[in-house]
C-alpha cells in the first residue's frame, strides 16, 4: 500500500526536478506515462536503488532522465540489448525499459522480437504515438493506414505492426495496451506487469500534438486527447464484435484499437532457466568430481 | 484544494477539459511560459477525484484533502491505486 498520498510528495521522491520542467511540448502524452508508472512503484514500494530504466532515442525515451534512479539512455533500438545485458550482469535489478514506437518497432525490432521470445525478464514500456516524433514526424512502422506524415506526404500506404499481437505470439508472460487519457486501469497494469517474471510490455498509446495529430488534422490538446477516447475499445468488446457482431458493426472496427490485457501468463523467464541449468550442470559436475576423488582414493 | 506549480504549468487545459464536476477555470495570472495556469473556480463542486492531477503531463497539479472541512463529503482523497486516501 502506498505511503504517499499527495502528488507532491511523489514528485519529491520520483522526480529529479533540477530536470524538471520536460522538454516535451504542450500537450504530450510522455509525462502521463511517467506519472503512472511513478504511482505503479510507490504502490510497489520497491526500493529504488534496485530499479535500473533503460532507453534508447526519442522523446519517449527522454524519461529516465527525469527519474531520481539509475538510468542508461542508450543507442537508438538498442534498449532492450542493453537492458538483456544489465539483467544477466546483476540478476537482483528490476530492468524498466523507457521506448518508443520508431525505437522499439523500427529500428528495434528485431531486438523487441528476440527478447519477448526468450522471455528475458524485464518490463518493456512502450509509448506508441505513431511517428517520429523526435524528429519531426516522419513515419514509423506503427503510423495507422492513411495517416500523413513527412515521408508520407499524400497519406501512408503501409499496415502499421500491432506490437501487442506480435509480442502475444512471441509468448511474452505479460502484453497490453492502454491509453493515456485513463488514469485507473494503466497504473494497475503496470503494477501487474512490473512483478510479472519474464517479459512483460504495457504499450501506451500517447498523443504527440506536434509531429502527428497537427499533420493529421485531429484539432488542438482537447480534440486529439477526445480521438484517442473515440477510437479505442476494450479488447473484450472488440474480440465480441468481431465474432458476433453484423458486417456493418465489424468495418466500424477498423479504425479502432482494442485495448485492454492481451496476455497473462507465467512461463519462467530467461534468467530463471539460466539459474535451474546452471545448478543443473553444477550438480553434474559436483557429482562428476566425487566420482573421480573415489577413483582416486581406491 | 488543488495547489498548482505555476511554473511547470505548460497551459494545455487538459486538467479544466477533463475535470468531470467542471470545477476548475483559468487563472488570470500569466506565468513565465505566458500561459494561464488553472485554478478552482470560487464556486465549485471538487470532490478530490485526482483526475487532473493525474493527466497533468507536466506534475503541475497536487490535489489536497480539505481538512476542516463542514461537509463531511468531500473531502476525501481518492488514492490513484484504488481505494481512498485520507
Ligand atoms: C541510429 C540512428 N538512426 C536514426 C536516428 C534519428 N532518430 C532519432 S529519434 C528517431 C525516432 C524516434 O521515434 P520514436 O522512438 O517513436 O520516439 P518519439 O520521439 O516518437 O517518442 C530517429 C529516427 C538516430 N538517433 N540514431
Ligand atoms: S514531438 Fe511529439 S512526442 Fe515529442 S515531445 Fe513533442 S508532442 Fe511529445
Ligand atoms: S494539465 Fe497541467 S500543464 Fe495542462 S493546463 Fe493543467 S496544470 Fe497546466
Ligand atoms: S480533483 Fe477532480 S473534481 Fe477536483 S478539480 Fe481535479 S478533476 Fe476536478
Ligand atoms: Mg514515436
Amino acid at each position: 500500500m502506498t505511503e504517499i498520498k499527495t502528488a507532491e510528495e511523489l514528485n519529491k521522491k520520483y522526480l529529479r526536478e533540477g530536470m524538471w520542467p520536460t522538454i516535451f511540448c504542450n500537450g504530450c502524452g510522455n509525462g502521463v506515462v511517467l506519472e503512472y508508472t511513478f504511482w505503479a512503484l510507490e504502490e510497489l514500494g520497491w526500493d529504488m536503488d534496485k530499479v535500473v530504466f533503460v532507453s534508447g532515442i526519442g522523446c519517449s525515451s527522454r524519461l529516465p532522465g527525469y527519474i531520481n534512479a539509475d538510468g542508461l539512455h542508450t543507442t537508438h533500438g538498442r534498449a532492450l540489448a542493453f537492458a538483456t545485458g544489465i539483467k544477466a550482469a546483476n540478476p537482483d535489478l528490476n530492468v524498466i525499459v523507457f521506448t518508443g514506437d520508431g525505437d522499439c518497432a523500427g529500428i528495434g525490432g528485431n531486438h523487441f522480437i528476440h527478447a519477448a521470445r526468450r522471455n528475458i525478464d524485464m518490463t518493456v514500456i512502450m509509448i506508441n504515438n505513431f511517428i517520429y516524433g523526435m524528429t519531426g514526424g516522419q513515419l514509423a512502422p506503427t503510423t495507422p493506414f492513411g495517416s500523413i506524415a513527412t515521408t508520407a506526404p499524400y497519406g501512408n500506404i503501409e499496415h502499421p505492426f500491432d506490437i501487442c499481437n506480435l509480442a502475444k505470439a512471441l509468448g511474452a508472460n505479460y502484453v497490453a495496451r492502454w491509453t493515456v487519457t485513463h488514469p485507473y486501469q494503466p497504473i494497475k497494469s503496470l503494477k501487474r506487469a512490473l512483478q510479472k517474471k519474464g517479459f512483460s510490455l504495457v504499450e501506451f498509446l500517447a498523443p504527440c500534438p506536434t509531429a502527428y495529430g497537427r499533420r493529421n488534422k485531429l484539432g488542438d490538446i482537447k480534440k486529439l486527447w477526445k480521438w484517442y477516447e473515440d477510437h479505442t475499445i476494450l479488447l473484450e468488446d472488440y474480440e465480441r464484435i468481431m465474432s458476433y457482431g453484423s458486417e456493418e458493426e465489424k468495418e466500424a472496427m477498423k479504425d479502432m484499437f482494442p485495448i485492454g490485457v492481451f496476455q497473462d501468463i507465467d512461463k519462467p523467464g530467461f534468467f530463471e532457466e539460466y539459474q535451474k541449468l546452471v545448478a543443473r550442470l553444477m550438480g553434474k559436475n559436483n557429482k562428476k568430481t566425487a566420482e573421480t576423488e573415489a577413483v582416486i582414493k581406491k | 484544494m488543488i495547489v498548482v506549480n505555476e511554473d511547470w504549468c505548460k497551459g494545455c487545459n487538459l486538467c479544466i477539459e477533463r475535470c468531470p464536476v467542471n470545477a476548475l477555470e483559468e487563472s488570470d495570472t500569466i506565468n513565465r511560459r505566458g500561459v494561464r495556469p488553472p485554478r478552482l473556480k470560487e464556486v465549485n463542486e471538487c470532490n478530490c477525484c485526482r483526475l487532473c492531477e493525474l493527466v497533468c503531463p507536466d506534475f503541475a497539479i497536487t490535489v489536497i484533502p480539505e481538512e476542516k472541512k463542514k461537509d463531511v463529503k468531500k473531502p476525501l482523497l481518492r488514492s490513484p491505486v484504488g481505494g481512498i486516501n485520507r
